[in-house]
């Protein structure tokens, strides 16, 4: 109780460091960086003291920790969920492979022009369409029992019906990533590379592609954070892969633990290359700025 | 519908002043009747042209007279609305003809350079030959730098596009429209982009061009050099060429009113 009733006066408090801070910085930048940084410590030190003495604090949390953090559970799930981690990246490089190649032949399929390719723009754009409204796990479901349902024989394991719904969903995506960059590209580019006497399809190859798929990579490692996080999805069509693992921990031992260990493998994979697209962001903005001079 | 073509093409070869011995000679570039319009804007109205090989044809106008887009025709780049273009007797106007083999005959330089800012230099001269031609990789790279080294660029030979200065990029643009061996240049205001003092070096490769007998019709604002480089001018005004004549005439004497009225605010603008 005391530590509720402390909470609004220190999260006061914390707002009012924040805010000092922020204008602060404009006109300090260069100079004043190393008070910049201080405040920036503290206010980060002082914000996850109070957050944390807040929960610790509260009521329930001694039956949160012993659900969610029972030390002995954690230490017996590691080995097992890591091991099961690597059926997602499986899925995961697998199916970025295959992303990477499908999403791009629907991209450049949708730019081409002429009437007579009018069909296969159509059915390109249904496509894209289609998968992206279509919620990611009912893809799954469609095809993880559907496929399996119409009987053949031989014709793969959840694993392939997993790799398969995660392309489908994602190269709807990725194609309009990629059709996003090769809108970029200046039609004079092509103009040049034409009047050189390079076919659509040569200039496409050798001028404009290279240039829009340049542009893209920062939006497309973007969109591979997302498939890594949903390879959990195809849990449900019964490929033990993390997720799976990580409930069949939970039913074995009556504790949460497990999706602690999860997420944490999950930050450890996903953040580093959120950090990796941030730089090639920041480094594609400043090459853009520096060739704009 | 042939039948004035064909007069209006005989018109303009006889009334060319440097057309006194052409009889003989099949002229490179045949317009006729050229009609081009933007929705609802008509660009081009009724363009006659004839250009005879090795002959220098400077295309002079305001802004808008249509200058950039009848050179985008002759390359077909922008399909026109009506009219023929004949290249070497052959018309490439025709529906079904080889768009890309008669491209590979005439190179063009843009104003904005459009160099591909993802290769090098000497890939950039060197594509076209290795893609269009088939020429090998060395061979195709030994003839760019070759190329490269003629105009004053061997240093800037692995460089990219972004560390060139304007004038370089327009050098290495001329360069790679070169390395195909084409019959026709166009320069559709090759100068337009550049800072003053990187013009000179632009246009003395152009002067170069020129003496070594490439036909070319070139768009330009720059009146000096048109008067020193071009065998005959042409006043380009709403869409139609309204005065041809040599550079002498045209800048001395030009007969007609809108000719004169162009020249004046040329002059008045200190550009001639």
């Amino acid at each position: 109780m005391a530590g509720l009733a402390s909470g609004p006066g220190d999260s006061g408090m914390l707002l009012g460091v924040a805010g000092q801070g922020s204008p602060d910085r404009r006109p300090d930048r260069g100079s004043g960086a190393l008070r910049s940084t201080l405040i920036a410590f503290i206010s980060t030190v002082v914000f996850f003291i109070v957050v944390g003495t807040l929960i610790v604090n509260a009521e329930g949390w001694p039956s949160v920790q012993r659900s969610f953090l029972d030390g002995r559970v954690f230490a017996d799930s590691v080995p097992l969920i890591v091991t099961a981690f690597w059926v997602n990246v499986r899925l995961f490089v697998v199916a970025e492979v295959l992303i990477l190649g499908f999403g791009l032949l629907i991209a450049v399929l949708r730019s081409l022009p002429g009437p007579v390719l009018f069909p296969v723009r159509l059915l390109t754009t249904v496509y894209v369409d289609v998968f992206r409204a279509l919620p990611g796990i009912l893809v799954i479901y469609v095809i993880g029992f559907g496929i399996p349902g119409l009987g053949f024989t031989g014709t793969g394991n959840e694993f392939i019906y997993a790799v398969l719904a995660l392309t489908l969903i994602y190269s709807a995506y990725v194609s309009e990533v990629y059709r996003a960059g090769i809108d970029s590209v200046h039609p004079s580019q092509d103009a040049a590379a034409r009047s050189l006497g390079l076919s659509r399809l040569q200039s496409l190859r050798h001028v404009v592609l290279p240039q829009a798929v340049r542009r893209v990579v920062p939006p497309l490692l973007n969109d591979f954070i997302g498939l890594q996080k949903d390879t959990v999805l195809v849990s449900y069509i019964g490929v033990v892969e993390i997720f799976r693992q990580s409930q069949i921990r939970q039913y074995g031992t009556f504790n949460f633990t497990p999706y602690v260990v999860t997420a944490l493998v999950f930050l450890v994979f996903t953040i580093p290359l959120a950090r990796l697209t941030d730089v090639l962001v920041a480094r594609d903005r400043k090459r853009s700025a520096a060739a704009a001079r | 519908m042939s039948d004035p073509e064909r007069s209006a093409d005989g018109r303009s070869a006889g009334s060319g002043p440097a057309g006194s011995e052409s009889a003989s000679v099949r002229p490179l570039v045949e317009i006729a009747g050229l009609h081009k319009s933007f929705d609802r804007l008509e660009v081009l109205r009724g363009i006659e042209l004839v250009v005879r090989p090795h002959e220098v044809v400077c295309l002079i106008g305001s802004s808008g007279s249509g200058k950039s887009t009848l050179l985008r025709c002759i390359n077909l780049i922008e399909p026109i609305d009506a009219g023929r273009i004949l290249i070497d007797g052959e018309e490439i106007s025709a529906p079904n003809v080889d768009v890309d083999r008669i491209r590979r005959k005439i190179g063009i330089v843009f104003q904005a350079f459009n160099l591909f800012p993802h290769m090098s230099v000497v890939d950039n001269v060197s594509l076209a030959p290795r893609k269009v031609l088939r020429t090998p990789k060395a061979k195709a790279e030994l003839e760019a730098t070759e190329l490269l080294e003629r105009f004053g660029l061997a240093d800037k030979r692995d460089e990219y596009p972004d560390r060139l200065s304007g004038g370089q990029q327009q050098r290495v643009a001329i360069v790679r429209a070169l390395a195909m061996k084409p019959e026709l240049m166009l320069l559709d205001e090759i100068t337009s982009a550049l800072d003053p003092e990187l013009v000179a070096e632009v246009l003395a490769v152009v002067r170069e061009l020129a003496a070594g007998g490439m036909t070319m019709i070139i768009a330009t604002h720059e009146m000096g050099f048109a008067r020193d480089i071009a065998d005959r001018v042409c006043f380009l005004d709403a869409g139609r060429i309204l005065e041809t004549g040599t550079p002498e005439r045209i800048f001395s004497d030009p007969t007609e009113l809108r000719t004169r009225q162009f020249l004046d605010r040329v002059i008045a603008a200190g550009r001639l």
